[in-house]
């Protein structure tokens, strides 16, 4: 079964021409038209665009070229342009936008021969924990409809777990990989801010955002992250800095790697949850590494922290929402005032017109300096405690997310609820640091992430453990019922 | 509540979002709860720690060369426009 395989045999298959990439192609279109309406993860589909990738991809090999992403399918998050293709970034607002060019993520996985399938279903402009605000209905969890995939890249996780995609590309803002990678049972990876370009990604919070890879194992991303990463001019704050051969770094025993068992990440977890984080750490021991328990104790002020930063730049960026140059504008404006507030109060949905307002809050005349100056300070104390911890350990270890799966529904109407579900995720995006999420276990029949943070551009650290980890288990392996 | 219907209308003009009648009451609830929950931060000592804007120590905003990069696209940038005439954005009237 061809999406059964890994990223390394699909391009074995395609070397050897077992199959081509306009087969390939085919096998998934058709996952696609069968499975998605239930799912509703892409809302998108290229399918003509794919073929055409894909057909390119033939000749190129033809011709004698080869690369490990040559003829691979992907799916792309909406939030990334796409030159040609609708880029709604899950909103009324962009819901006729067409992108007028291709972001740089998308132009390098381009380069790189991948076959564009489609977009993926989001959380509104990325605001979100569980796929509800998007303008395009909820995504379904493939594991078990009734339940959220997570979010804000929560068509993204759902497909890749559905095997719709051997891989989709993402964006995390606040957890926004890693929450909807661990409850949808895939690998999620958010990289150091700047690692990879933001150009054409549409902006969030401009000082957190980073975008990454949802895979079935850390190989797999490896070989993704490869292609994504480096240095761009055209982003600002892209790191200009060499990027590791990813793949090449998977091998490497864990002898010797000291790991941090972050003690306030247990603070108020079920045991059964917290059961599984500790099975994982034994693996880790067998495996070599030394486990020490560690505290950062800043790190429970993340949330109030981010909900002042990110909403005040999410006010910031969306001013371009204005009902002039692109996007939704409102029938019959009376004067300038009314177009703006009405193409905005209209074409925003309710959670990004809240965040808007927070931010707005936050950062107005009186408010300033007692919330996103006094954020701005907590957010140092927040990444001196992650320096402090990374002089004693390699990488730090926990759990992705307080719980599995919650309902469809069920913490919609509280805000203050829903943030909480990031507990977890958002302390490595405050510091800049890469973050990766893994299957470790399932509760209730629902998948579960173990999450490892390191320090600035540790990702071929990260990926190799995570690698290890899957070699010595096979909870990566799990697909669920019905997408096998 | 920590925030008034006045003062979500006047965070909601100065955002440039019109707000309902339905939705007003929504947002007054929900915005009080979450500058209640941000309120934690007051009760954290910060003294003479540096705010923290950028992520990575030391990195500093580049400059590019003043020289031309991009060429001109504005028929395909203003094919997304919701009003366009003669290569100008349509607004309504500004000046009486």
């Amino acid at each position: 079964m061809l999406h059964t395989l890994s990223i390394g045999e699909l391009g074995r298959t395609l070397s050897e021409r077992r199959i081509s990439s306009v087969e390939l192609a085919r096998h998934f279109l058709a996952r696609i038209e069968r499975l998605n309406p239930a799912l509703n993860a892409l809302i998108t589909l290229t399918a003509e665009r794919a073929l055409a990738d894909a057909a390119a991809a033939d000749a190129r090999r033809a011709s004698g070229e080869e690369g490990p992403l040559l003829g691979i399918p992907l799916i792309h998050k909406d939030i990334f342009c796409t030159d040609g293709v609708r880029t709604s970034c899950g909103s009324r607002m962009l819901d006729n936008f067409i992108a007028p060019y291709d972001a740089t993520v998308v132009a390098k996985l381009k380069a790189a021969g991948v076959v564009m399938l489609g977009k993926a279903n989001m959380d509104e402009f990325a605001m979100g924990s569980s796929n509800e605000t998007s303008y395009y209905g909820p995504v379904k969890n493939p594991w078990d409809r009734t339940k959220v995939p997570g979010g804000s890249s929560g068509g993204s996780a759902a497909a890749t777990a559905a095997r719709l995609a051997p891989f989709a590309t993402g964006t995390d803002t606040g957890g926004s990989i890693r929450q909807p990678a661990a409850l949808t049972g895939v690998t999620g990876v958010k990289p150091t801010y700047g690692r990879v370009s933001r150009y054409g990604m549409i902006a969030f919070a401009s000082s957190l955002d980073q975008a990454g890879v949802f895979a079935h194992s850390a190989a797999d991303a490896a070989i993704v992250l490869q292609a994504m990463a480096g240095f761009d001019p055209r982003d600002s704050t892209s790191i200009d800095a060499p990027v590791p051969d990813y793949p090449a770094g998977l091998g490497k025993p864990l002898t010797g790697l000291k790991i941090g068992l972050l003690r306030e990440f247990f603070d108020g977890l079920e045991a059964r949850n917290a059961a599984l984080i500790h099975d994982a750490l034994k693996i880790y021991r067998s495996l070599g590494a030394q486990t020490v328990e560690v505290s950062l104790p800043h790190l429970p002020l993340s949330v109030p922290t981010y909900y002042v930063v990110a909403p005040a730049e999410c006010s910031s960026n969306l001013s371009r929402f204005d009902g002039v140059r692109f996007g939704y504008r409102c029938e019959n404006p009376k004067d300038l005032l009314d177009l703006y507030t009405r193409s905005r109060g209209e074409g925003f949905g309710a959670e990004v017109k809240r965040r808007i307002m927070t931010g707005t809050y936050v950062l107005s005349a009186g408010y300033f300096d007692a919330y996103y100056l006094k954020a701005q300070k907590v957010r140092r104390l927040i990444t001196d405690d992650f320096r402090a911890a990374f002089a004693q350990v390699d990488l730090l270890i926990g759990p992705t997310t307080p719980t599995p799966a919650f309902d469809i529904g069920a913490k919609i109407n509280d805000p203050v609820t829903m943030y909480l579900n990031d507990i977890y995720t958002i302390g490595a995006n405050l510091a800049g640091l890469p973050g990766l999420s893994l299957p470790c276990g399932f509760v209730d029949e629902l998948p579960m992430g173990l999450q490892l943070i390191g320090p600035h551009f540790s990702e071929a650290k990260l990926l190799n453990a995570a690698h290890q980890f899957q070699q010595a288990t096979d909870w990566h392996r799990q697909a669920p019922r019905g997408y096998e | 509540m920590s925030l008034t219907r006045q003062d979500v209308e006047k965070i909601a003009h100065l955002a440039r979002l019109s707000i309902t009648e339905q939705e007003m009451p929504v947002y007054v609830t929900s915005l009080s709860s979450i500058v209640d929950f941000v309120d934690e931060l007051s009760r954290v000592q910060t003294g003479t720690v540096e705010p923290m804007a950028h992520p990575l120590d030391g990195q500093q905003q580049r400059l590019r060369a003043d020289v031309l990069s991009e060429s001109d696209n504005h028929t395909k940038y203003q094919a997304n426009a919701p009003a366009v005439q003669g290569g100008l954005y349509v607004v309504p009237r500004v000046i009486e």
